[in-house]
């Protein structure tokens, strides 16, 4: 058993030594990033881009990366609102996810609690099609979901998540009743793929990234994407170029602790911002297939208020709100 | 064949001395990891991914692959030795695994293991490296419907490890089950029996029942006893390796384990544990020393052993082939794909056969040295039962509260975790197998969520089941698995009646 423990610390000491190797020139900040979900997912993965990034640029001396999974985010969230209150040293990375959660769960905290200092990355969501389905366009999924929003069956992420809310949207726009949509839930856009790919599903939804390949290798036809503006590499136009008024994107941004004011506020959100001006980290969310949707501090605190507005009318809808 | 062109290149590639020391790290730690109680290779490989970022892809992922094959073997070996499977899939090893230990047989239950695993991952990543484009088709052709065929398959076989008592093993079961309901519903987002605590609201974790239920539970109970009744600790009895009847009735269960293991491995919502208990189950009814089962027959411990490893491999499959990762661990590696830009999918094969090709040779790479690393360690191995069982049990206690920690750092988790420990105590003492509320828990969500997205699909309509060949097959199955015992029986009776 002894040497077990020695694994176990020889494994944390190689993390430790190679996290300490990326920094370079120091900067003031030790920083705790909370990571509201399980290693290896989207906001573990961002935060953890962040530490690398922040490190490497030296705006951080040092960065750790805690996950806190659960709920959706809502069991991270309550931990970072109770611990970060007025703290000078820990941020919270989420996103559009997290708004759905706290809502559906009644959380009783939400992002509206904590202070926010930056937009980082939005995800296209795409909505696709099998290659041998009769459905052609936008146009006519619309008219397939009006004529039968039952039989219309739609595949894609967690219930409540952005997939969700955006089938919810486009049935809405269809003309039908956004409370009797057929969304068949699966645990993530892998397991949907599979419905989509054997056929099982009329439509489906997923980040544009999770179905590339196969929209690339022509298994599944793309229809629309769901960002406001076309995106280089993408042959799929947004929904608004087609004439439907829905944009929702997948972002993801870092917040700090509730009442964090003053220099505290100030530091935090130089930091970032020049993290996120970086050459750096530009290079490196090209690299994760991610799509710059920066906001500073101020746009983002509006943004996260409308945002949250705008998810639960849209759940409220589908009945998985009050 | 291009396939075996390839596959030389591969090979040419995985020899490379720096890949060849990914592999080894890979399936060192890997062991370690399977080893320690609620530390998985999905931990593992997310806590290295930071670390890998610098190095070069193929190595890593190569060092990841080692990682997993070798989680795998690692896991068999305290589920063995001490009745504390190290991950979900090695519960059933457990049952037999267990039991031939405390009879002195661990040498030969160990080696059987890891020679099943070997030759169970060799012919699987055969497979993996041949037909995978083909399997994958028909892996996403299978619905929620068949899926619920799948799983009343899983759950008439779960009978097997009811142990002596029916009734004990059904109640266990609903235990698991009862649990399995727990958390929000992924259907329709809605919490069910969390109580008001949002700790809850995931469900139960598989690996926290899991250790719950074996090693504290274990742990417990021997302190329990040990109050009483000192216990010695078990002396090896005759040869640690394996006898030549040991050989004879351990082959055919790792070929048919195999031949479970990989296809269900390789459906998109397969996983390890199905083809464990299945392959358990045919190994039951297949003995020809059925009477050995439940005091430690070598066919329980080598066919579920196969089956464990082939899914592994199998796991690959829909992984390299459509970017779908349908394990925890192969959800990392798809993340370690993704960090070097490198988007795995239909056109994976094409795009970078190189790596592809690289990491499929590695896997042979990192089976024969999980074999070379893993049958020496046997007799290592064997030897750790003779520590003194206090020390012994106390370390078994510090490691599954370290791992459970550091998979989920949370009060709940931990209290849950004591809190199916004392259940496990109580259920030893009592006499109730724990096996089954362990399956129930895996089965019972599986299985709700099959059948009521197959409801959802079909509008209602319950007939959606026998309409569809492939499910009414499986239901057939189902059905007469349970009730062929019933006319075995009877026709056994007949032909006493006959002598």
């Amino acid at each position: 058993m002894r040497n077990f423990l020695k694994i176990a610390i020889g494994l944390a000491a190689l993390t430790g030594a190679a996290l300490q190797a990326g920094a370079s020139t120091a900067g003031d900040l030790e920083l705790t990033i909370t990571a509201p979900a399980g290693a290896g997912g989207g906001w573990d993965s961002a935060a953890r881009s962040l530490q690398e990034v922040m490190m490497a640029t030296g705006e951080a001396r040092s960065v750790q990366v805690v996950n806190v999974p659960g709920a959706g985010g809502t069991v991270g969230l309550a931990q970072f609102v109770g611990s970060a209150q007025g703290s000078s040293d820990q941020l919270l990375v989420a996103g559009i996810t997290l708004v759905g959660a706290s809502i559906s769960n009644a959380s009783p905290v939400d992002l509206t609690q904590v202070t926010p200092i930056a937009r980082l990355t939005g995800d296209p969501l795409v909505i696709v099609v099998p290659k041998d389905s009769p459905i052609k366009s936008i146009e006519e999924l619309l008219a397939a979901v009006k004529k039968d929003v039952a039989t219309t069956i739609w595949v894609g992420g967690s219930a409540g998540g952005a997939d969700h809310i955006l089938a919810a949207l486009v049935t809405k726009a269809a003309g039908a009743d956004p409370s009797k949509i057929n969304y068949v839930a699966y645990s993530g856009g892998g397991e949907a793929l599979a419905a989509m790919l054997g056929g099982q599903a009329t439509a489906g939804v997923s980040g544009y990234g999770e179905w590339e390949g196969q929209i690339k290798s022509g298994d599944l036809r793309a229809l629309a994407i769901s960002y406001p503006e076309p995106i280089d590499g993408i042959e799929a136009k947004p929904l608004k170029v087609q004439g439907l008024d829905i944009e929702l994107v997948n972002w993801r941004g870092i917040f700090a602790g509730p009442n964090v004011e003053g220099k505290d506020l100030e530091a935090l959100k130089a930091a970032v911002d020049n993290t996120v001006k970086s050459q750096q980290w530009k290079d490196l969310i090209k690299a994760r297939g991610w799509s710059d949707y920066y906001a500073p501090a101020d746009e983002f605190k509006g943004f996260i208020a409308s945002e949250t507005d705008r998810v639960r009318t849209i759940l409220t809808s589908i009945g998985l709100a009050k | 064949m291009d396939a075996i062109n390839f596959l030389i290149h591969g090979f040419a590639l995985a020899i490379q001395p720096s890949n060849l020391i990914f592999a080894a790290i890979g399936v060192f730690i890997g062991t370690a990891v399977g080893v320690l109680p609620g530390i998985g290779p999905a931990l593992t490989v997310a806590l290295l991914l930071p670390v890998t970022f610098k190095l070069d892809p193929g190595g890593s992922l190569i060092m990841f692959a080692g990682i997993y094959y070798g989680g795998m073997y690692g896991g068999s070996t305290t589920a063995i030795l001490l009745n504390t499977p190290g991950e979900s899939a090695a519960v059933v090893t457990a049952l037999e695994g267990n039991k031939m230990a405390r009879a002195g047989r661990g040498g030969p239950a160990l080696a059987t293991a890891a020679i099943g695993s070997f030759v169970a991952a060799l012919i699987a990543t055969v497979g993996l490296a041949f037909v995978a484009p083909f399997l994958v088709k028909v892996a996403v052709k299978f619905a929620p419907w068949d899926y619920f065929g799948l799983m009343l398959i899983a759950f008439v076989t779960v009978s097997a490890t009811f142990g002596s008592s029916p009734l004990r093993g059904l109640t266990s079961l609903a235990f698991g089950l009862w649990l399995g309901l727990m958390g929000l519903d992924q259907l329709t987002g809605q919490a069910r029996l969390t109580f008001g605590v949002p700790q809850l609201l995931d469900g139960v974790e598989v690996t926290t029942l899991a250790v719950g239920l074996f090693a504290i539970g274990e742990a417990l109970y021997v302190a329990g006893r040990h109050l009483f009744k000192p216990e010695k600790p078990i002396p090896v009895k005759g040869s640690i390796w394996m006898t030549k009847e040991d050989w004879s009735r351990s082959w055919k269960p790792w070929l048919r384990g195999t031949a479970v293991g990989f296809p269900i491995g390789a459906l998109p919502a397969g996983g390890a544990e199905i083809p464990t208990f299945l392959s358990y189950t045919m190994e039951r009814k297949l003995s020809r020393k059925p009477e050995e089962f439940g005091s430690g027959a070598i066919e329980g411990v080598a066919g579920p052993e196969a089956a464990n490893n082939a899914s592994a491999a199998g796991t690959l499959v829909p992984l390299l082939t459509l970017g779908l990762p349908t394990s925890a661990t192969a959800a990392v590696m798809l993340a370690g794909f993704q960090q070097y830009n490198i988007q795995p999918g239909p056109l994976l094969f094409a795009q970078h056969a190189d790596l592809v090709w690289g990491l499929v040779a590695s896997l042979f790479i990192a089976n024969v040295m999980l074999l070379v690393l893993n049958l020496p360690l046997v007799g290592l191995w064997v030897r750790l039962l003779a520590i003194p069982l206090p020390w012994l049990y106390g370390g078994i206690l510090v490691f599954a509260a370290m791992g459970t920690i550091a998979a989920n750092p949370s009060v709940v988790e931990l209290l849950l975790l004591v809190g199916f420990g004392v259940v496990g105590f109580l259920m030893r003492r009592y006499d109730y197998p724990v096996a089954p509320a362990v399956v129930g828990l895996i089965l019972g969500p599986l299985a709700d969520n099959a059948l009521r997205r197959s409801l959802q699909m079909s509008l209602g309509d319950p007939t959606v089941f026998l309409k569809h060949p492939s499910s009414a097959i499986m239901i057939a199955i189902a059905a007469i698995a349970l009730v062929l015992p019933f006319l075995f029986k009877g026709l056994a009776k007949f032909r006493q009646d006959e002598d």
